[in-house]
């Protein structure tokens, strides 16, 4: 296989063209949505003004990220199994959302998490400890994407050299932040239902097309998949594959899993959703739609990996030479069955992923500078124009797009699904529990969520620098490098490289011992209005009409 | 739209009063009762399946149907359950807690307005 090529039978002309299009269907909706978008509330959250159906749409094209299509199937078609625990635990979070957060957060706050928490405490602290943690996961988020971005583009465009994939990675994030400043949160989230809609679609029909090869037997697919994959074959259906290896990988495995149920709920830019739906209702209504469209996408995958291991076959996804190494699974399989044409549609519903995903992180880390750091921090909540705050936000949207863009080129190569897993282990540990412990205990103040924000992030990171992720990792013979991110330089004490089996109860505890010891004991009156607003919606915010 | 955060001004309606009120605390029982005890199932149910994947790979690989092992089996049904979970919801925030609710709501803005 030439690498300079990338896959074999790729059409780049067509790859780019189909591209293209999309991304003028969509710069021409953003551009429409934008008439409309003129205030904060429209530019945070689309004038609360979606349904519930069009919001669930655009929160599973939130959460099905390039690394959800390409890295699961491709870790399924390698690593059979064990690349299907990763879906289970993405899909589970989901009820932490629906249960326990959606329609109370839609409730109580306006556009941010900031919001929620400032509710009944001080405003100054807890907001500036919000958006911190927000940009941080944001961050490490829209870094996996962008990393992503680079493979993908050595795969499907053939473009082999890293200075070349740094002008494609610099044109897409330019489209990217094109979407948000122009079209705000109501253009961004017509992005997502546009690109979920195709995402779904595509491999709803890659799906049936597999298990047509197969007379729709799952059972015939996954013996093909076993028979392909020779010696190693019979392991693929069985768990343990990439997990089971030593006691510590074991033990790395849970802390995994921790965090994939409890990041999701914690993320920033899946919260912010819930804000562009104009009642509580909505909001469940959304997360429902979401946590069907997700589920079922996954089922998808499932079938798309074996059928990329018993179609493709394991020896040429895994083959070094292999541009996108298992992330080109699923594209390999598209043009096994569909040959040119479908390929060139998976890589554009590929593109439009990173594209999709990128613009929702964006925003939501623009919006939480503008909202809680400058509106009501810098501003002490006096700004009298609001124009001015929203002008805030797209300035902010330029500098984390561009800071996006360096950071993709600078991380082009890392692994993706580990990027991810570290931002849902920062989620989990420095949101969720001040979320869970504002929404629910009375006694829980100022200083106990300063503590669990603050700590849980100072834990979760400093876990995962002296991880053998980052360092230490010994030199895989194959390729002559070390799995780790540093080479040659070994710092690393904490034996897992996932750190939310600590980060995550010492969040918590943190939250705990910050309420108890502080000698404040919460404003009554305050809980009580927050308690009442959450459960009923009394004086919520309400959509906006145009 | 108010320019701070902090929701109504305190003249608003008696926070206090309508929290200690007989229908909010049946609308906190019900939504408690139904999401905590839930919540501890289903992290209970996903935990077990994580541990048997993790510790268990025999009983796991165990073949049911053809190529079809018990590890497959307990995977898809962590979908089941995420679906069967969210359907109970979905039905029981529709029967019991949203009327109340609404009621609430109603008398609540009614007041204030």
């Amino acid at each position: 296989m030439n690498l300079a090529a990338g896959i074999e039978g790729s059409n780049v002309g067509l790859n780019i063209g189909i591209f293209s299009l999309f991304v003028v269907i969509t710069l021409f909706i953003v551009f429409r949505a934008s008439r409309t978008s003129k205030t904060a509330v429209d530019y945070y959250a689309a004038g609360h003004s979606f349904t519930g159906m069009q919001n669930g749409v655009a929160i599973s094209g939130d959460y099905l990220s390039a690394a959800s299509f390409l890295g699961i199937a491709g870790a399924i078609a390698a690593y059979g199994y064990d690349g299907f625990l990763y879906s289970i635990g993405f899909l589970v979070a989901w009820l932490i959302a629906l249960l326990l957060v959606a329609e109370l957060l839609r409730n109580t706050g306006k556009y941010t998490m900031g919001d929620v928490l400032a509710f009944r405490m001080r405003q100054r602290p807890v907001r500036a400890a919000a958006a911190t943690s927000t940009l941080v996961v944001s961050f490490f988020y829209l870094l996996a994407q962008m990393a992503g971005a680079g493979g993908l583009i050595a795969l499907l465009l053939g473009i082999s050299d890293k200075g070349g994939q740094a002008g494609v990675i610099a044109i897409v994030g330019a489209i990217m932040i094109l979407y948000v400043i122009i079209g705000g949160m109501r253009g961004t989230t017509w992005v997502q239902i546009i690109k979920a809609t195709l995402l779904i679609i595509g491999a709803a029909v890659m799906t049936v097309w597999v298990l047509k090869e197969y007379g729709f037997n799952l059972s015939s697919l996954l013996g093909d998949a076993v028979a392909k994959g020779g010696e190693a074959g019979e392991k693929l259906l069985n768990p343990g594959a990439q997990y089971g290896l030593t006691g510590t990988t074991r033990i790395d495995f849970v802390s995994l899993a921790l965090a994939l149920v409890l990041g999701t709920a914690g993320l920033p830019h899946i919260l912010m959703r819930f804000y562009t739906v104009p009642t509580a209702k909505e909001a469940r209504k959304s997360v429902v739609w979401a946590i069907w469209l997700i589920g079922v996408f996954y089922l998808f995958t499932l079938v798309l990996g074996y059928g990329a291991g018993a179609l493709v076959g394991p020896e040429v996804i895994t083959d070094p030479a292999t541009p996108g190494g298992t992330n080109s699974a699923a594209p390999l399989l598209a043009y096994e069955l569909g040959g040119t044409v479908l390929l060139g549609i998976i890589a554009a519903v590929a593109f439009a992923t990173i594209l999709a995903v990128v613009a929702g992180l964006t925003i939501t880390a623009s919006a939480s500078f503008a909202h809680d750091i400058y509106a009501n921090i810098i501003k002490k909540g006096a700004v009298d124009d609001k124009a001015q705050e929203v002008k805030v936000a797209r300035i902010t949207a330029v500098v984390i797009g561009a800071v996006a863009i360096v950071g993709g080129i600078v991380a082009n190569g890392q692994n993706i699904a580990f990027l991810v897993a570290l931002a849902f282990a920062v989620a989990a540990s420095a949101n969720l529990p001040t979320i869970l412990y504002s929404l629910f205990w009375k006694r829980f103040n100022t200083s106990g969520a300063l503590w669990s924000i603050y700590g849980g992030l100072t834990v979760c990171i400093v876990l995962i620098v002296f991880s053998p992720a980052v360092s230490g990792k010994p030199i895989n013979p194959k390729t002559g490098k070390s799995a780790s991110m540093f080479q040659n330089v070994d710092f690393h004490w904490f034996p897992l490289d996932n750190p939310g089996l600590v980060s995550i109860p010492v969040a918590f505890l943190l939250g705990y011992l910050g309420t108890i010891i502080s000698k404040d004991r919460g404003d009554a009156k305050k809980f009580a209005e927050m308690e009442v607003r959450s459960l009923t919606g009394a004086g919520s915010e309400k959509a906006v009409v145009h | 739209m108010s320019t701070t955060d902090q929701g109504p001004p305190d003249s608003g309606p008696d926070w206090e009063t309508i929290q200690q009120s007989a229908e909010f605390t049946q609308l906190r029982r019900r939504l408690r009762g139904f999401v905590f005890p839930m919540t501890v199932a289903f992290l209970l149910w996903y935990l077990l399946y994580v541990l048997l994947s993790d510790y268990a790979h025999g009983f796991m690989g165990t073949k049911v149907v053809g190529n079809i092992n018990i590890g497959l089996i307990f995977g898809l049904l962590q979908f089941v359950s995420t679906f069967v979970i969210t359907s109970l919801y979905v039905r029981h925030a529709n029967r019991h807690l949203d009327p109340v609710a609404e009621k609430i709501r109603h008398d609540v803005e009614g007041d204030a307005k």
